[in-house]
């Protein structure tokens, strides 16, 4: 898994309380800055599917290896989107093998476990398609 | 342009006074006798900025049996309300996102404990934001109370499977609220929501299909007026006041949200939720289906 994510996954460790991990993660999506139509076209065919926050996802191939992954988030109320995007963006650059090792229950990891199911697709449709790209 | 809001005094509810304006919410956050309740499908939502004083009602973790598949037993709901500092006169409002679905489904669990002194905040969380009002982060502790809630009454607004099978048996109304794709069978969930683990498509046989999000302005959130709503329900499904309604959905949520809309903004006498709703009905061996 990319450190950085690994890094995130270890800081949210130490707040075993669930209001203070919630009050981490909103810190986290507060740092979060949407991109213009410019960097992430609000194209239908980038559309994370299943996210009711208006997500968009495009990568771009780095010159030195790897992607630049950028989430779009325009639902001002998505702010659990928000921190994923943030969370997630942090992985840009790192090697294939290090995207495929993400674990698949890391939205779980994150938000815990009780996430309507709804909330939980559309965070989790956001890993798959960055696993994907 | 901002679309035209009827005022809710105007828009010919028989019981008007269960919503309320964002307007009459920001006039009331001082009043002592009123306990604003957030209640969201996202969990970070109340914790990243809530109206003044609101606390917070978690449906997964305040409303729900842990271990069971029910709700609380009066000893949780007592100490829910001793925790938010209500008592059995207060005015419980209730907001929260995706057009107060949540909020519905907790008023609606409220109710099976006899509090139904409540109100909802018309438009829910995401008018109040569009209007640039105050939202904080402070969480509000407020002193504890000594509730003492009747034993949890499933009879008045509530059924299980069997209440269902003796309903269609005899004929009786239902409105399966769900999208239209999951009444006929052609999905076994949400459009974009995951599989649920359903084994069967379509709905209860002789229910009308009424997606719940017709009842609302999608522009604002708002409640549709009273002559919409009879239009939805009354001349276009067939769901007439004098009914013995039964609602239901995927887990009785959405359907929580139907319930309000025909037992306060239009009046009908007798309308139950079915939470066990279609994760129940299509699993259960031998149920009859209808596509």
């Amino acid at each position: 898994m990319p450190a950085a994510l690994r890094e995130v996954l270890d800081d949210l460790a130490l707040f075993p309380d669930r209001a203070d991990r919630i009050e981490a993660l909103i810190d986290i999506g507060s740092d979060y800055q949407n991109f213009s139509a410019e960097q992430v076209p609000r194209d239908e065919r980038l559309r994370v599917p299943g996210c009711e926050s208006e997500v968009f996802f495009l990568a771009i191939d780095r010159p030195g290896g790897g992607k630049e992954y950028r989430f779009a988030v325009d639902n001002p109320q998505g702010i659990s989107a928000m921190a994923l995007a943030a969370i997630l963006q942090r992985a840009s650059g790192s090697s294939r093998e290090d995207i495929a090792a993400i674990p698949e229950d890391l939205v779980y990891r994150i938000f815990g476990n009780e996430l309507s199911m709804g909330k939980s697709l559309g965070l989790n449709n956001m890993l798959r398609v960055l696993k994907l790209a | 342009m901002a679309p035209t809001v009827v005022k809710i005094e105007d828009r010919g509810y028989v019981r008007p006074e269960v919503l309320v304006s964002t307007e009459w919410v920001a006039e009331h956050l001082e009043d002592p006798g009123v306990r604003i309740v957030e209640s969201d499908e996202d969990p970070l939502l109340y914790a990243s900025g809530h109206i003044p004083g609101a606390v917070e009602v978690d449906w997964t973790r305040d409303l729900n049996d842990q271990l069971r598949r029910d709700y609380l037993q009066k000893e949780g709901f007592d100490a829910l309300m001793s925790r938010i500092g209500v008592t059995e006169d207060t005015v419980v409002v209730f907001y929260g996102d995706k057009n107060n679905w949540w909020a519905a489904y907790a008023a609606w669990v409220f109710h099976l404990f006899g509090h139904d002194n409540i109100r909802i905040m018309d438009g829910g969380r995401l008018k109040w934001q569009k209007e640039g009002r105050t939202l904080v982060r402070e969480r509000p502790v407020y002193p504890p109370t000594n509730y003492d809630a009747p034993v949890r009454d499933d009879k008045r607004f509530r059924v299980f499977r069997d209440h269902v099978l003796a309903h269609v048996a005899e004929g009786k109304k239902l409105i399966d609220v769900r999208s239209p794709e999951e009444f006929n069978g052609t999905r076994l969930h949400m459009e974009n929501y995951p599989n649920e683990g359903a084994l069967r498509g379509g709905h209860i046989p002789g229910a009308a299909s009424v997606p719940w999000a017709k009842a609302v302005n999608p522009e604002d959130g708002t409640f549709l007026p009273a002559d919409e709503l009879k239009s939805i329900y009354a001349d276009g499904a067939g769901i007439h006041p004098d009914d013995d309604v039964i609602v239901y959905c995927r887990i009785g949520e959405r359907s929580s949200h139907t319930w309000f809309v025909l037992r306060y903004l239009l009046g009908y006498g007798s309308v139950r939720n079915y939470d066990g709703s279609w994760t129940e009905w299509g699993n259960l061996v031998g149920a009859p289906i209808e596509r």
